[in-house]
């Protein structure tokens, strides 16, 4: 009956299906994530397109990602969950699904299949590394350095290992304010191998040692928590050398045309995707669900690349990455995967750090509080 | 007055004695005040105190340990903690039981985060532990599946575990819901509640505890009946441990449903291949052999503990009583002191910078003051975010002032001054943001001291100094104490510019508890931390009191 009058109003066969659709659904979403350029990228291509093809849909948008996990936790214990869908990091949604914090998804019945028909499950391949998690992009996380330090006397930085060397790089540099990848750098250049990493780390002799060679550069490095504070610092010069989310960098030296340039050495590679909190109300989970299929279709995932350098999780979007939405060039040189950037790389150790995050966290705030 | 009678009570002019009757006036009158100050009185107590006096509570409160792991606390106490030695079997079945359930409901991650805050490593421990648990039952659900294949089918093990009516119950409820589910109608009746068999928790007691909670999760947390799933892993493990335990004639006694089933498992259950719950959880992790681990579980599994205060001083409770925490690890006090100092540097700076710029406010035409006045309000008007991101472009390396200081020829441009991400940015960011809690105060106090007494002074023949020092400045003495405690009251609890231009040499004992509220999710140590610098803070007060006298405090006219 609902089908045959809005059929007689005169709207298109597919609008009536999603007006017929939306009698159960939300008309407003909540969704974290990252803000900045990153945030941009997902409104143009997933949120701007998603409300004009649903009129009457609008989206709030929250910048909490890099708190998600302890804000779902407090929400969860209020009873209140006021997030529909939160981006986060590969670790961080294995620790929200351990916690039963994130909802489990069917991957086959949530997700579109891939344009060029393949299955989810392939099309996805690597990135779905839990339950839980709906892959978006695969970014890195690597450093950034001033081209005009005249300190420097012409040198410039090619390896990690110059990160820590003050005597031939002097000046201030900007480290995340956790204990992730910092341990992880700081090891392989104190002589640890790549494959011992992990096994290092686990000790705490490890642990010190890592810290001990943290230690050597700790006065001269302003801590960032916020994926936008080194792009910042590095423009106005504060710091000379920083680490920070590659398409970030991205955005300072291409779009912002700083003096800025990369060190993809011993980038560390991790998957950003969407969780569902769990346990939503049936409408707004209804809401999300469609949402959620619409914006990691492989169109959509594709789009992004033209705004950040991200890579898209989806193998049949990989074609699809063109070039530059504003700048008109071309995007497979700055995108982290381009084997000229990954000589030497980190894959982010999901399981390690979900286990061992509480841990390290609490022996690392210490330190940085000393 | 003609109604005074000859009994001698006064009495108003309806004949009830005047003293009723004056009380009942003035009770009406009390009431109504009450009721006018009521809103504000329950909006204060609803989101002010209560909130405050909830989370206080959290410093000391510790139900989680012995909410997730009863059977292992209970069962702990049998344990001695000074005999070195790991704990024996049945404590291990006992957090094989607490754990397998915890993890079904997901919550052994938080006990663990909660251990992990006494114990480096817990974490980590109770998070790899949770994921073993669960296939730690599978030898044993093979063997009962092999040897009959009737005890991988959920009616079995309804038929032999619930009563007859939830059996009935569960069935029909199944019914419904296919029914609602052909007709494309929604479903939301409840699963009923669960029933055991009458006598099944004398003949099986584990496997008939183990089932009840099995069906009550279905229930709560799947919405679903115990027909929907085959049971939990735990439940086999259960009951090979009663068949193993059960005297051949009581099981050959039963003659409730599947009886020949159960015979025919206990005959063969003696030949089955067995698993020691304490190998299994040293497979897990080789820390649940660290008697450490088992000594804080033991130690923290009261219901109430001081441990977050302990923690709140870099003491530690273990099982040798309290002791300090390991050196690298203690930094709240060194906090705490940074904190009071700094708040006292800042409070100090206030008085000398705003005493001045009072004193003109209060001497100048009134043109001039009025002018002079909004100079001091503007700032006071502007977001706190702005004016403390305001200091980051002036103060930083490559911001204004050593932008101006490198110009002038004052310092070198390979060594611009660090002013910001140290102590040196808080106190002059904080400095600048409480000036004007110092400044109002002072000036309404100045206003107040009339003028003629500087001038009598002087006429007299004291020096300006002389007349400033012993005339004027005593009676502005009340401002300043307004004005410190207001500063430094402020100062001590701030976080956000600290935390913006503080680095990790400037950042305050509030930064530390904003991070465990929002990041570590530690509430308990944060509330205790938060305490402490409420009872600092109230202990301040009560000398202030002493020494200056809390009635020479003026904060106005």
């Amino acid at each position: 009956m609902k089908l045959l009058t809005t059929l007689l109003t005169g709207s298109a066969l597919v609008a009536a299906g999603s007006a017929f659709a939306n009698d159960h659904m939300a008309s407003d979403m909540t969704l974290v994530s990252w803000g900045g350029a990153y945030q941009t990228s997902q409104q143009k291509a997933y949120t701007e397109p998603y409300m004009a093809a649903n009129e009457g849909v609008s989206v709030t948008w929250d910048e909490s990602s890099n708190e998600a996990v302890s804000k779902l936790r407090a929400m969860n214990e209020a009873g209140n969950v006021t997030w529909d869908l939160v981006d986060v990091e590969g670790p961080d949604s294995q620790r929200l699904c351990d916690e039963g914090l994130a909802m489990e998804i069917d991957f086959d019945d949530v997700l579109a299949q891939g344009d060029d028909g393949s299955d989810v499950e392939d099309d996805f391949g690597p990135t779905l590394i839990n339950d839980c998690f709906i892959p978006q992009i695969v970014f890195s996380t690597t450093f950034g350095y001033r081209t005009d330090v005249e300190e420097w006397d012409g040198r410039t930085p090619t390896s990690l290992c110059d990160v820590f060397d003050l005597e031939n790089f002097p000046g201030k540099r900007a480290l995340e304010k956790r204990p992730k990848k910092n341990l992880e750098w700081a090891l392989l250049c104190d002589g640890v191998a790549q494959e011992d990493l992990y096994d290092v780390l686990e000790t705490p002799e490890g642990l010190e040692q890592s810290l001990a060679k943290l230690d050597t550069i700790k006065d001269e490095t302003i801590w960032w928590s916020s994926g936008a504070d080194t792009p910042q610092l590095l423009a106005d010069g504060e710091i000379v050398i920083g680490s920070a989310y590659n398409g970030r960098l991205f955005s300072v030296i291409e779009e912002q045309s700083q003096p800025v340039a990369m060190l993809w050495d011993w980038q560390v590679f991790d998957f950003d995707g969407w969780v569902i909190p769990a346990d939503l109300p049936d409408d707004r989970l209804a809401r999300v669900l469609d949402f959620v299929k619409y914006a990691t279709d492989t169109q959509r995932l594709a789009d992004q690349a033209a705004y950040i350098s991200y890579g898209p999780a989806r193998a049949s979007s990989q074609p699809l990455v063109s070039t530059h939405a504003e700048l008109g060039i071309e995007m497979a040189p700055h995108m982290p995967t381009n084997p000229a950037n990954q000589k030497n790389f980190l894959v982010n150790n999901i399981e390690w750090w979900a286990d061992n995050q509480d841990d390290v966290e609490a022996r690392f705030q210490a330190w940085l509080a000393k | 007055m003609s109604d005074a009678t000859e009994t001698g009570r006064v009495l108003s002019a309806d004949g009830t004695p005047l003293k009723k009757s004056l009380n009942r006036a003035l009770r009406v009158q009390k009431m109504r005040a009450l009721a006018l100050i009521a809103p504000l009185l329950i909006f204060v107590l609803v989101t002010f105190i209560a909130p405050i006096a909830d989370m206080l509570f959290r410093s000391v409160e510790n139900q989680i340990v012995s909410d997730t792991l009863p059977r292992t606390v209970a069962a702990l106490k049998d344990w001695d903690p000074e005999s070195g030695e790991v704990p024996d079997e049945q404590v291990f079945d006992a957090l094989y039981k607490d754990m397998f359930v915890a993890q079904e409901q997901k919550i052994h991650t938080r006990v663990g985060s909660r251990l992990n805050y006494e114990n480096v490593g817990m974490s980590s421990l109770f998070r790899k532990s949770g994921r073993a648990v669960e296939k730690m039952g599978d030898l044993y659900v093979d063997q009962f599946e092999d040897l009959n294949d009737a005890w991988g089918e959920e009616t079995t093990w309804v038929a032999l575990m619930a009563s007859p009516a939830y059996a009935q119950a569960a069935t029909g409820w199944l019914a419904e819901q296919d029914a609602a589910k052909k007709a494309g109608q929604a479903f939301t009746k409840a699963p009923p509640a669960f029933e055991p068999a009458p006598g099944i928790g004398d003949l099986l007691p584990q496997t008939a505890e183990a089932f009840g909670q099995f069906a009550d999760f279905m229930r709560t947390e799947e919405e679903e009946t115990a027909l929907d799933d085959e049971p939990w892993t735990l439940v086999y493990t259960a009951l090979y441990n009663d068949l193993t335990a059960a005297s051949e004639a009581g099981i050959a006694a039963y003659s409730g449903p599947q009886a020949d089933l159960l015979k025919e498992a206990k005959a063969a259950v003696a030949t089955f291949e067995s698993a020691s719950r304490k190998a299994q959880f040293l497979e897990a992790d080789e820390d649940w052999g660290d008697v450490g681990v088992w000594q804080t579980i033991r130690v923290y599994a009261p219901r109430y503990t001081p441990g977050y205060f302990l923690n709140a001083v870099d003491k530690q409770l273990g099982p040798d009583g309290i002791t300090d925490q390991p050196e690298n690890q203690q930094i709240y006090i060194m906090l705490f002191k940074r904190t009071l100092f700094m708040s006292m540097v800042i409070t100090v700076s206030c008085i000398l910078l705003g005493y001045p710029v009072a004193w003109l406010l209060a001497n100048l035409r009134m043109r001039t003051a009025n002018l002079l006045m909004i100079l001091v309000l503007l700032p006071f008007w502007t977001s706190l975010l702005v004016r403390t991101s305001a200091w980051k472009v002036m103060l930083q390396q490559q911001g204004v002032i050593n932008d101006v200081l490198v110009w002038l020829g004052l310092v070198d441009d390979a060594n611009r001054l660090i002013m910001i991400n140290n102590q040196f940015g808080t106190i002059v960011a904080m400095t600048h943001i409480l000036l004007p809690f110092m400044i109002l105060p002072l000036y309404s106090v100045m206003q107040t001291i009339n003028p003629s007494y500087l001038r009598a002074a002087k006429s007299l023949g004291a020096t300006n100094w002389t007349a400033f020092w012993r005339v004027y400045f005593p009676q502005s003495v009340p401002g300043i104490g307004a004005g410190s405690i207001l500063v430094f009251i402020l100062a001590i609890g701030y976080y956000i510019t600290p935390e913006i231009v503080g680095g990790t040499t400037g950042t305050f004992i509030s930064n530390r508890i904003a991070y465990h509220i929002s990041s570590s999710l530690n509430w308990g140590l944060a509330a205790a931390l938060g305490a402490i610098l409420l009872a600092a803070v109230l202990i301040l007060y009560w000398a202030y009191d002493r020494i200056v006298g809390i009635d020479n405090v003026k904060l106005g006219g």
